[in-house]
């Protein structure tokens, strides 16, 4: 099948069953991550990064990029705007449908006691879907498996200036709540460069 | 006429697409600003019914907004329009980055910063996991809902699709479950 009718089924159905914003989408990029060879999780950490840096529904980004990405494997840069516009229109198309039907009905909707009752569960599990995606995050950014696997040595495991540079940006982002996410992005790629991360 | 046209509503959402950073909930203030106070397309409980809908339907929530306010104001193609408008600012911005990515990513520095950027999204994504915890995770029931799935999508190969589908089915018949009892006792 080619790629980019599989780039728009994969996000249709993204866009289809991630409930409750932007970071739902995550789990679906780390499906296609696994099943594809459009983009790894070390690209899809780069792409959260870019995300939270630019304007825009975090979800739209990830699309485009994860479309582009995908496409320009195939077919260089136009096949890479084929594929971000493929990628892009399918995530928001089930959103467009559903609320034109929804918006007949919207305080029904609302009041529902089907649709509260889903989503007493749905809350729980969309965040235990982030939290797992996140566990994929730590990872890929804080620790080395594969060096354990060729050394045997429990302790190349961890990439300490990682590790450190991880709590002292934790600490921070909660000390200062209200500073931009780009701040602390911006920081972490100085102190990559610096520790030679 | 004219004013209210499909052009005001995709330049209208264009503008607030390309000036809102961190997606869904930081583009409300966005919202109430250019929509409600300026162009008084919505009333202030409007929007906030559009939101809470927004939330609780699949998809992006400033995608769904967008489409209510434009569907409201235009019917089909007027909703169409809105989403098309907020989608462009970041779609055009991602596309310019994701081309530069590709020819910097062998770059030696360019690496290293994107090794420690990828520490920072780890922070960003554990707050943002602590924020939907303390918002989302109700009682005994949801600890227990949070657990197992985090549980079986770190370790099986489950697709997200069929772990939404079965909360959704849970969370009804706990719901139906529940409301027998109090109305019982």
């Amino acid at each position: 099948m080619s790629v980019f009718f599989l780039l728009f089924i994969e996000f249709f159905k993204t866009g289809l069953f991630a409930i409750g914003g932007g970071l739902a989408t995550l789990p679906f990029l780390y499906e296609m991550a696994d099943k594809y060879t459009w983009f790894d999780e070390a690209i899809l950490t780069d792409m959260i990064a870019i995300s939270e840096s630019t304007p825009g529904p975090i979800g739209v980004n990830m699309a485009t990029y994860a479309g582009y990405s995908a496409g320009h494997m195939q077919a260089g840069i136009g096949g890479g705007i084929l594929g971000a516009a493929l990628a892009t229109i399918g995530l928001i198309m089930p959103s467009i449908i559903i609320i034109l039907i929804v918006a007949r009905f919207l305080k029904r909707f609302r009041d529902n006691k089907l649709v509260n009752d889903a989503f007493f569960m749905l809350r729980p599990a969309v965040t235990g879907l982030i939290a797992s995606a996140c566990f994929t995050i730590i990872q890929t950014s804080l620790f080395q498996i594969p060096a354990f696997q060729a050394s045997g040595n429990l302790w190349d495991v961890f990439i300490l200036p990682s590790i450190i540079l991880f709590a002292v940006l934790f600490a921070a982002s909660n000390i200062w709540k209200k500073l931009h996410p780009i701040v602390f992005i911006a920081a972490a790629a100085v102190a990559g460069i610096l520790l030679k991360l | 006429m004219k004013k209210d046209g499909y052009l005001d509503l995709f330049l209208t959402f264009a503008r607030i697409g390309g000036l809102t950073f961190g997606g869904g909930y930081a583009m409300l203030p966005m919202l109430q600003k250019e929509v409600v106070e300026s162009k008084a397309w919505a009333s202030e409980e409007e929007l906030l019914d559009y939101y809470a809908v927004g939330q609780c339907t699949p998809g992006i929530i400033a995608v769904n907004v967008a489409t209510f306010i434009g569907n409201k104001l235009k019917g089909t193609l007027g909703g169409i329009a809105a989403t098309l408008g907020v989608v462009a600012p970041s779609f055009v911005i991602i596309l310019v980055l994701a081309a530069a990515i590709h020819n910097f990513a062998d770059n030696e520095y360019v690496r290293h910063a994107l090794a420690g950027i990828r520490v920072a999204v780890a922070v960003l994504v554990v707050n943002a996991v602590i924020g939907l915890w303390k918002k989302g995770v109700k009682g005994i029931a949801g600890v227990i809902a949070f657990s197992a799935v985090f549980l079986i999508s770190v370790f099986f190969a489950v697709s997200p699709i069929w772990i939404v589908l079965a909360a959704i089915v849970i969370g009804i018949i706990y719901g139906q479950v529940f409301k027998a009892r109090e109305e019982k006792s």
